[in-house]
């Protein structure tokens, strides 16, 4: 296995965009994303896009091709990756395979999902289909119940109180309220975040992510070629996926995640780091119980302490473990089929210094973890400043 | 206690009740579900009954009283 590296990002803006569909946006961060690593698309041998629920929002189906050649990219294999919320996570680790085998040189990964073209109750609907629709699906649950019923018993094992869930909201809308390119660009105090409208108690309003529009794109190269395309490249010093029940009631204890642990274990090891060398972190909060859970799976809190450790302070920009700089899921938006090649991206930023307002100090080792369905994938990616 | 009614009881494991929903349970808003850990092993993500203005918590005891469409339904028991 040869070395890996990302050459170019490219991103669109994350939000509600009526006059825009799910190709024109993929094409977007695609074009963004060439120009960022200085290539054309004759050179991509090939594209990965990383889309959940692409046919059952927008009525298209057969995608990556669809994409690719709306980016002038001819012939090369072009596949559509979907793991739920994990989708774009999986494309880049599939290409990362790719071009670590030596199969491919330079690949293009975009994720992308158009969400905003269909009212709440029926997006509500589409992302159910990430969970086991014969069992707790059939029986009313939605994804933010699933998560409630993390959250309660969180709560119940551990002590965790309201006051931790809305401490992650409030964290990640103050770096959202920095990022021009977030969704939602507002802090919000604590009073708010603990008196939101109730949706699956004991979440509320400011405890979910949002539904948006919106694509990311990298560029993998071998490290050895990445010279030829940036002089800022990142490596990719570990990647692990792993999986697990799609069905929350099949988990043994569902405070915590076996393929989040199983993956960052894998990621950790290939790259020679442990969780307390980690300087910054793009989470899959989906819901905020999510990040208290990843931050204890990672190894960055003991069990149990995730809430505290957020509470605080450690989690936050100026903290000793950055965690959602990006805003997060939580307040940049989550565009379901896009969030793994945006945290992505949103690190690289931090890696080259070009994060704006955002910036944190210390940014050469950063980790991404995205996290499908109520934990059945998850993918973590361990980058280095090269 | 019969095998018939250890399969019908359980524990509540964990549970949530539910203010948005999607369209097929709008009108049943705000409902309550719950992972119940039965006594005859294993875990189901059933409905529970309540009467109005109860709601069951972790490690509540409870029956289940019916199946609709597949789909068990609990209410708490003493």
């Amino acid at each position: 296995m040869r070395p890996v590296s990302v050459i170019g990002i490219g991103k669109t803006p994350f939000g509600a965009f009526p006059g825009r569909d799910l190709r024109s946006l993929a094409v977007e961060a695609g074009e963004k994303c060439l120009r960022n690593g200085h290539t054309v698309p004759a050179q991509i041998e090939a594209f990965f896009l990383g889309n959940f629920a692409g046919p059952s929002f927008t009525g298209q189906n057969h995608l990556a091709p669809y994409v690719s050649t709306a980016l002038g990219i001819q012939g090369v294999p072009a596949t559509r990756v979907e793991a739920a919320c994990a989708s774009s996570g999986s494309a880049f680790f599939h290409a990362f395979t790719g071009v670590a085998s030596g199969v491919y040189d330079i690949v293009l990964v975009v994720g992308a999902e158009k969400m905003t073209s269909q009212p709440t109750p029926k997006v509500t609907e589409i992302l159910a289909g990430a969970g086991d629709c014969a069992g707790e699906i059939k029986a009313g649950s939605t994804f933010a119940s699933l998560f409630a019923m993390i959250a309660r018993r969180h709560m119940y094992q551990f002590g965790t109180t309201r006051e931790h869930l809305a401490a992650v909201a409030v964290k990640n809308h103050a770096n959202g309220a920095l990022n021009p390119d977030a969704q939602m660009r507002k802090a919000i105090a604590m009073e708010q975040a603990m008196n939101g409208k109730p949706i699956a108690d004991p979440l509320n309003l400011y405890d979910c992510s949002l539904i948006s529009d919106g694509a990311a794109a990298v560029l993998l190269a071998p490290t050895e070629r990445a010279g030829e395309f940036t002089d800022k490249p990142v490596r990719v010093l570990g990647i692990a996926q792993a999986s697990d029940f799609v069905a929350l009631d099949q988990k043994p204890d569902i405070t915590t995640f076996p393929a989040v642990r199983r993956a960052s274990a894998n990621a950790y090891r290939m790259a020679g780091v442990g969780p307390a060398d980690i300087q910054l972190a793009e989470l899959h909060d989906c819901f905020t119980i999510a990040e208290i859970v990843a931050i204890e799976d990672l190894g960055f809190a003991a069990r149990g302490e995730g809430g505290p450790f957020t509470l605080e302070g450690h989690t936050a920009r100026t903290g000793d473990k950055p965690i959602n700089t990006s805003g997060g899921l939580k307040s940049k938006g989550h565009p379901v089929g896009a969030t793994g090649v945006a945290q992505i991206c949103d690190l690289v930023l931090q890696m080259r210094c070009e994060a704006g307002d955002r910036q944190v100090p210390r940014h050469s080792l950063a980790l991404a973890q995205n996290l499908g369905g109520s934990g059945a994938t998850c993918v973590v990616t361990i980058l280095g400043a090269v | 206690m019969s095998q018939a009614m250890s399969e019908a009881t359980g524990t509540i494991y964990t549970e949530t009740v539910i203010y948005s929903a999607t369209e097929a349970f709008a009108a049943d808003v705000p409902y309550q579900t719950a992972i119940v850990s039965l006594d005859s092993g294993g875990r189901v993500t059933g409905r529970i009954i309540n009467e109005p203005g109860e709601r069951v918590r972790i490690n509540d005891r409870v029956a289940r009283v019916e199946f609709r469409d597949g789909v068990p339904f609990f209410r708490k028991i003493a």
